[in-house]
């Protein structure tokens, strides 16, 4: 992808530069889901294997369209990270991840 | 992938399956968490129970553990300086194993009240308070904590008198930053666990202020 | 490694990238931040890049660490606080350069 050194990502959001976030702090918290957990749990295994830096983790959510961006949850942010730098690596196969989900929901 | 769309081998792919009542197990993001397990198993990359036990070992981790060092700072002259200089190991003295954070302690005094932010992200020290909260990670705080920090924090029921200075961190790089609340007065002589008790997680981010 | 720059020393945030920057995608300086005046408050040592590292390359060489100081009514417009509340950041030594007494 082409990188405009001018272009602010939406991820640098200090400052509230885009005047999009400037309501109240949301104060309600929920317990994370077992599926959050997982994405948390995978994550934190690749990262001690060196299978993907922070650094990784984090370039793959900034590569997020600004609508996913807004769009997704945080975990979601990161199972998206995750299987991107995975099908960056080999280790996951293009095409896997989308079969591998369309197996599973065949089996809901 | 022999078994896969095999509707009575449910339970070949699940090797902890959650409860049946888990109301998220069946959703898009379970089974788009469950699709990368499954394919970094059989790549090899992740044992069968590897992230089971590592779920376990984060669930491990909670704000307690960072109250406890506090306690013991606010308790101890001698363990507060260390835990300012040399903080991975003076967690270590109470068993705590940052598993390779660089921890940075900073002090709230009658002339600072400090508070965390990550703009960029969520970076947060979860080898020590574990995961963070919903609202550390939102938009709206990491938009306007460092512009707006004194909103923010009435926000949170916390007033900084003008003559304290509020000094926002941005943490956006490798450290990971502990707030060490000020002891509240009217606590001379409490144990160590009594005090732990009344540092909650937010005031080890900045958020709140420990009170008697 | 040696350190550029001592606590205490007026440092700027460079507002375009440095040539070492040029192309990499994962940049760890907020742009509220660039092209700002500030002080070094601490020396971190030495960490792999973080622009390296978050396309799969080793973060070589290492860049050191600095927690710089700004005064808030510096960065915002309108500030509503006291002049002296600040803000840190963390900002890797690339990207600062040295303020030189005018």
């Amino acid at each position: 992808m082409s990188e405009n050194p001018e272009r602010r990502g939406m991820h640098d959001m200090g400052g509230d530069p885009d005047h999009r976030w400037s309501g109240p702090v949301p104060r309600a918290e929920h317990v994370l889901a077992p599926w959050e957990k997982e994405v948390d749990a995978i994550r934190t295994l690749l990262g001690r294997k060196g299978l993907q830096t922070a650094d990784e983790l984090r370039l793959g959510i900034e590569k997020l369209s600004g609508e996913d961006y807004a769009r997704l949850s945080y975990y979601e942010r990161w199972t998206r990270s995750v299987v991107h730098t995975m099908e960056l690596k080999g280790i996951i196969a293009p095409g896997a991840f989308a079969a591998k989900v369309a197996a599973l929901k065949g089996q809901r | 992938m022999p078994h896969d769309g095999h509707d009575h081998d449910h339970g070949h792919d699940h090797d902890h399956a959650p409860p049946p009542d888990d109301p998220s197990f069946s959703s898009d993001q379970a089974i788009a968490a469950r699709a990368l397990r499954l394919l970094l198993e059989e790549a090899g990359i992740l044992a069968p129970g590897e992230v089971a036990r590592q779920i376990d070992r984060m669930d491990g981790i909670q704000p307690s553990m960072g109250a406890a060092v506090v306690a013991r700072a606010w308790a101890d002259p001698a363990f507060h300086d260390r835990l300012i200089a040399t903080p991975v190991a003076a967690c270590s003295e109470l068993g705590v194993d940052l598993q390779g954070t660089h921890l940075h302690v900073v002090e709230n005094t009658a002339s600072v009240h400090n508070v965390i932010v990550c703009t960029l992200c969520s970076c947060y020290p979860k080898m020590l308070l574990g995961i963070p909260p919903d609202w550390y990670k939102s938009y709206e705080y990491r938009s306007r904590a460092v512009i707006e920090p004194r909103a923010v924090l009435a926000e949170f029921g916390v007033a900084v008198p003008e003559e304290i200075e509020v000094r926002v961190h941005d943490s956006t790089a490798d450290l990971r930053y502990l707030v060490l609340p000020a002891r509240p007065a009217g606590t001379e002589g409490w144990s160590e666990e009594k005090l732990a008790a009344i540092v909650t997680r937010d005031a080890m981010i900045g958020t709140a202020i420990p009170s008697a | 490694m040696g350190a550029r720059f001592r606590p205490g020393d007026r440092v700027r945030v460079v507002a375009a990238r440095p040539a070492i920057s040029v192309g990499r995608a994962h940049i760890r300086t907020p742009h509220y931040v660039r092209g700002q005046d500030g002080m070094v408050a601490e020396v971190m040592g030495p960490f792999r890049n973080p622009e390296g590292l978050a396309t799969g390359g080793d973060g070589l060489p290492m860049q050191v660490l600095y927690r710089v100081r700004f005064p808030q009514a510096q960065l915002w417009q309108g500030y509503e606080g006291p002049a002296k509340d600040t803000l840190e950041v963390e900002i890797y030594e690339h990207w600062l350069e040295p303020i030189h007494a005018a």
